[in-house]
């Protein structure tokens, strides 16, 4: 119960619990309904009852008096168990889930919405996934993707190893978006894979209608089962609900708060397009791992001290001497432009160098090639020790970063790994096609 | 038809949209787009689960449609909360006084804190699948003459998307109207007479447009609930004329009584409905129905099934024109398909008398029992005809509960089945209000004045005439006039024709009187008032100002109308009476007439006719009597 204050008073004295049908008197006027929970706010003095029209309301509890009318058990969601055999002509794909809501349960007496995480509760809400595959669910954990730490990339992709080896066809993860692509980027590094690992999520909550859950979810079953044997990230391709596109894990980034085409390939054409459950190379020139080419490897060390920076007008070099001093093992920082950052950054920058501090340098732009042999800042920030992230996104260099660490403190042998393409995150080449699609 | 014996009840729901400047949840502006769309959007819309996997009732028979929908945008007048691809921006805090303000003429209680909910909707016309709506106040009352009726709810939501049309089996919305807010007011189900009814309809129309409501087609909506005691609670939805009221409810009361007969019929005759569907295509291979044969080339089926016991009741009137098979129809047009034929109508529609003999003996059918066909594409063929199977069960049964729209002749259709209770959740992206006791009594203490009561006061206080002062209550002009009133000393009855009557010619002419605000209005008045123009030029000037020519006064002086001083008038006279020196001697002060008609026409309305006429006539009576 979250209620506090006077309003938990008002409940206790009158010897009311969460569920109850209760009646409430406030001058002159008496309501009836189910007492609910109030929402995490910080109001101290309205109870909430949703009467019987469904319709919630608050009623302040100075001056008001309560009695119960009959005492309701908290609800519980009690679904029958759906027996569902499994075909053996069909492909068996798991579905981890991390948190957020792929599938959801609105019990409407209280309004309440509760996740639904069973690979049975996946089914209820999705009955055509079963069209596709046999479908194995499993929740791992249940975080905000906001508070996502890389030693939950380990456990995910240890998970992940788990179904593979349990002899998944394909696995798909559902995950928040916020920091989906972090980690994408983050499996893709610590996982080769023989069969397709697809991350995909909801920009639209699944209690929702209109939710994009159902598509981006059929979609991720359609990549599984494909030959594309990599960590991908599925998610709408447009503002429609007409297909998804499959994105490669290191080279995509979330790039709008709320629209559902939020995610987009950056410095890169998608790897596919999936359309009314059919997949469809988007290039068809693509290199791209196909299935049981590779056996399955799980390289997860990570080191977790890696700070991420962003350069900005004014920005001073003990912010980057604080990370030293802290014992940061490594950082990536955001320039501007082709690679910049200010000039009385430099020493500080060399000081890391020294100190055997990789310091990776990408782009605020996003977009396009980090270059530093261009300008004289840029000049001295190389000679200053700084490694080229590239075309690499800076989330993807900064998850690079703590992977490479996790395997070598040598800066040398950093630098080998950040300018080795592990897992496509490296593009030697511009396209025309690679800017805002 | 005794309606009390019959046990008739009803009540009113009316839904109006508030003319605020923003949309309930986004900045856009509340108005309907009538250019072609920017954007055109493709979505899908899913039930989402209840607990015990019941998926509700309306919601389910949208999605067993499978619709799709396309939404129609703009790049500026509407927004990614409307396309739901951006959570609502906090509650509009001017449609909620407006709310609290209908609250308050309506006797009602306002709750303390105002929540929000989602109510699942997926026809399409809301792009989350929900409408989102709120309770602001309940228990209300307005007093009738025949007695009290209790206003249960009134509801602070938003409008629905407007529904364009229908392509290739696409619902089409634009989503301009979507988010528009919307007032909701509630009565009890207890009026027993559709006067009544029209007495509430017309009270409530009164309160809601004392504020500041949208006027014009399609931004009220009412919906009558009815039942009698045997029947069932229908809701008929669209009812725009409170007139056709009481002959809607006489319908509707017909269609429950013959319903109920057919159901005490078809007990009698102990009658069922068979489960299985038929193919009865190949039955169909010459056939010169034309319906039926267009459905199998292209691929199609006619199915068929046996209703026990039904014959001869398809055909019974159960409203003025409309039998229980239309009934039927209606439920099978919902999947989708044109129509279908029955055995109370056949042979017709060029289904010959052996082809309904060889569905009879196909069906073994008896004397008493009925079949019906439906030709369409196999999966919308065998929904429809599923539908028809249900509604055929009811009617063994009970009179349904549906949702049915009001057609023009006050019958109404089959729409859908009404909502279950159940799918209301707490709407999680909007926090909730508190609506401060301190709000609340500023805005009692402010009420406006109910417009039949303004009306009867501007008479008293201004002298107006009946009918200047009901287009000024109507035009919501009343305000601007007292305003104007307050600012000159012109009589009441010039400033009032002139609103009520010439603003409305000129905008009748395609001007944009939008233009003419208080204070320009106030300003050409004020040169009445002064005498630098004439009262007749003031359709001139307003006509000037709409056509950007200018302020009043730079308006008058283009025109030439302004008046001329009394030396310039007095000298014109003088001019005019040496002129007619002879006719004056000779006519005396039968001059007068004459010269008067020549005086005006010289001076072109630029003096007023009472000084002129004292001018001609001290001249005149200096020259008879010198």
């Amino acid at each position: 119960m979250v209620y506090k204050g006077l309003s938990a008073e008002f409940l206790d004295s009158s010897g009311l619990s969460i569920g109850d049908l209760i009646k409430v008197e406030k001058n002159g006027t008496s309501y009836f309904g189910i007492l609910l929970d109030r929402a995490e706010d910080p109001d101290e003095k309205h109870i909430v009852i949703k009467l019987n029209s469904g319709y919630n309301i608050g009623i302040d509890v100075n001056n008001a008096t309560a009695e119960l009318v009959e005492s309701g058990d908290k609800p519980k969601i009690e679904l029958a168990p759906l027996n569902i055999e499994k075909d053996a002509e069909k492909p068996d794909i798991s579905i981890v889930s991390t948190g957020g809501t792929v599938a959801s349960v609105i019990d409407y007496k209280t309004g309440a919405v509760h996740p639904a995480f069973t690979a049975e509760d996946l089914i209820r809400a999705n009955p055509e996934l079963l069209e596709h595959a046999n479908i194995n669910g499993k929740a791992i954990f249940n975080i905000l993707s906001e508070d996502m730490k890389p030693e939950y990339w380990v456990k995910t992709a240890r998970s992940v190893a788990d179904e593979i080896n349990n002899g998944a066809d394909g696995v798909v993860i559902a995950h928040g978006t916020d920091t989906m692509h972090y980690t994408s980027a983050a499996l893709s590094f610590m996982l080769k894979t023989p069969v397709p690992v697809v991350v995909t999520g909801a920009q639209r909550s699944s209690d929702r209608p209109s939710s994009d859950a159902y598509m981006n979810l059929i979609s991720s079953v359609v990549a599984a089962k494909s030959d594309i044997a990599e960590v991908s990230l599925c998610m709408h391709a447009e503002e429609d609900d007409s297909f998804c596109y499959l994105h490669r894990g290191t080279k995509v980034r979330k790039m709008h708060t709320t629209r559902r085409d939020t995610f987009r390939s950056i410095n890169s054409l998608p790897l596919a397009k999936i359309q009314k459950s059919k997949l469809k190379l988007v290039d068809k020139a693509m290199v791209y791992n196909k299935r049981s080419t590779e056996s399955l490897i799980i390289e997860d060390e990570i080191e977790e001290k890696v700070a991420f920076i962003k350069s900005y007008p004014g920005i001073q070099a003990e912010l980057i001497d604080y990370h030293i001093d802290k014992g940061y093992k490594g950082m990536v920082l955001e320039g501007t432009g082709l690679g910049h950052c200010p000039e009385e950054l430099i020493p500080s920058l060399e000081r890391a160098a020294d100190e055997s501090i990789p310091v990776i340098m990408t782009s605020q732009c996003l977009y396009g090639l980090v270059n530093m042999n261009v300008y004289s800042t840029g000049r001295r920030i190389l000679s200053a020790g700084v490694i080229s992230g590239l075309d690499m996104l800076p989330e993807t260099a900064f998850v690079k970063l703590a992977w490479a660490l996790g395997q070598t403190d040598n800066i040398k042998e950093v630098e080998k790994i950040i300018h080795t393409n592990v897992a496509g995150e490296l593009g030697e080449k511009s396209s025309e096609k690679f800017f805002l699609n | 038809m005794n309606y009390e014996e019959l046990g008739l009840k009803m009540g009113l729901e009316i839904h109006q949209q508030l003319n605020t400047e923003k949309k309930l949840f986004c900045p856009c502006k509340c108005e309907l787009i009538a250019e072609k769309p920017d954007y055109k959007l493709l979505r899908y819309l899913r039930p989402t689960q209840s607990e015990l996997g019941k998926i509700d009732r309306a919601a389910f028979e949208e999605s067993r449609r499978k619709l799709e929908f396309i939404y129609e945008s703009y790049d500026h007048e509407t927004c990614l909360v409307e396309s739901d691809d951006e959570p609502p921006h906090p509650l509009n805090r001017e449609a909620l006084e407006i709310a609290l303000t209908i609250a308050s003429l309506l006797n009602m209680n306002v709750v303390d804190e105002f929540h929000t909910m989602r109510k699942q909707v997926i026809d399409g016309s809301n792009t989350g699948g929900f409408q989102r709506t709120g309770l602001i106040a309940t228990d209300g009352h307005i007093e009738t003459e025949h007695g009290k009726v209790v206003i249960e709810n009134l509801c602070l939501e938003e409008d629905a998307a407007r529904r364009i049309g229908e392509k290739k089996g696409k619902i089409i919305f634009r989503l301009d109207r979507l988010g528009i807010p919307l007032l909701e007011v509630t009565t009890d189900p207890s009026m027993k007479h559709p006067e009544q009814v029209r007495d509430v309809a017309y009270q409530l129309g009164q309160v809601l447009r004392s504020t500041k409501v949208k006027r014009g087609l399609g931004t009220i909506r009412q919906d009558l609930n009815i039942s009698i005691s045997e029947g069932a609670r229908v809701e008929i939805k669209g009812v725009q004329d409170l007139d056709t009221m009481p002959k809607m409810v006489e319908n509707e009361v017909k269609r429950q009584i013959g319903l109920i007969e057919i159901r005490n019929e078809l007990l009698k005759r102990n009658a069922s409905v068979d489960e299985n569907i038929h193919d009865v295509s190949k039955l169909f291979d010459e056939t010169e129905s034309k319906i039926i044969s267009k459905a199998v080339s292209k691929g199609g089926k006619v199915l068929a099934i046996k209703l026990i016991g039904f014959k001869g009741l398809i055909k019974k009137e159960i409203q003025p024109g409309r039998r229980f098979g239309t009934e039927l129809a209606g439920y099978a047009k919902k999947m989708g398909v044109s129509g279908l034929f029955h055995t109370d109508e056949l042979p017709a529609y060029g289904i010959t008398m052996e082809e309904v003999t060889s569905i009879e003996d196909h069906l073994e059918l008896s004397n008493q029992d009925a079949f019906i066909l439906v030709a369409d594409e196999e999966e919308k063929a065998t929904n429809a005809i599923k539908e028809v199977q249900r509604r055929a069960k009811t009617a063994m049964i009970e009179v349904p509960e549906e949702t049915r729209k009001v057609l023009e002749d006050a019958n109404s259709e089959y729409l859908r089945p009404l909502p279950t209770a159940s799918r209301m959740y707490v709407e999680t992206d909007i926090p909730t209000t508190v609506i401060k006791r301190n709000d609340l009594e500023e805005i009692r203490a402010n009420l406006p004045e109910l417009p039949d009561e303004k009306k009867d006061r501007i008479i008293k206080e201004y002298g107006l005439s009946q009918d200047i002062a009901n287009q000024l209550v109507r035009l919501e002009r009343a305000d601007d006039f007292e305003y104007i009133m307050s600012k000159t000393n012109l009589d009441p009855t010039t400033v009032g024709s002139a609103l009520a009557y010439t603003l409305k010619e000129l905008r009748r002419d395609g001007k944009d009187i939008s233009k003419l605000d208080n204070e320009v209005l106030v300003e050409t008045f004020s040169l009445v008032d002064s005498g630098k123009i004439a009262k007749d030029a003031v359709n001139e000037i307003l006509n000037g100002i709409c056509d950007d020519m200018g302020s009043p006064e730079e308006i008058a002086i283009k025109l030439n109308l302004v008046m001329l001083s009394e030396s310039d008038v007095e000298s014109i006279i003088d001019g005019l009476i040496e002129e007619n020196i002879d006719m004056i001697k000779e006519r005396k002060m039968g001059a007068m007439g004459p010269l008067m008609g020549k005086s005006m026409a010289k001076l072109q309305g630029k003096a007023d006719g009472k000084l002129v006429n004292k001018f001609l006539k001290d001249k005149i009576q200096n020259i008879i009597s010198g």
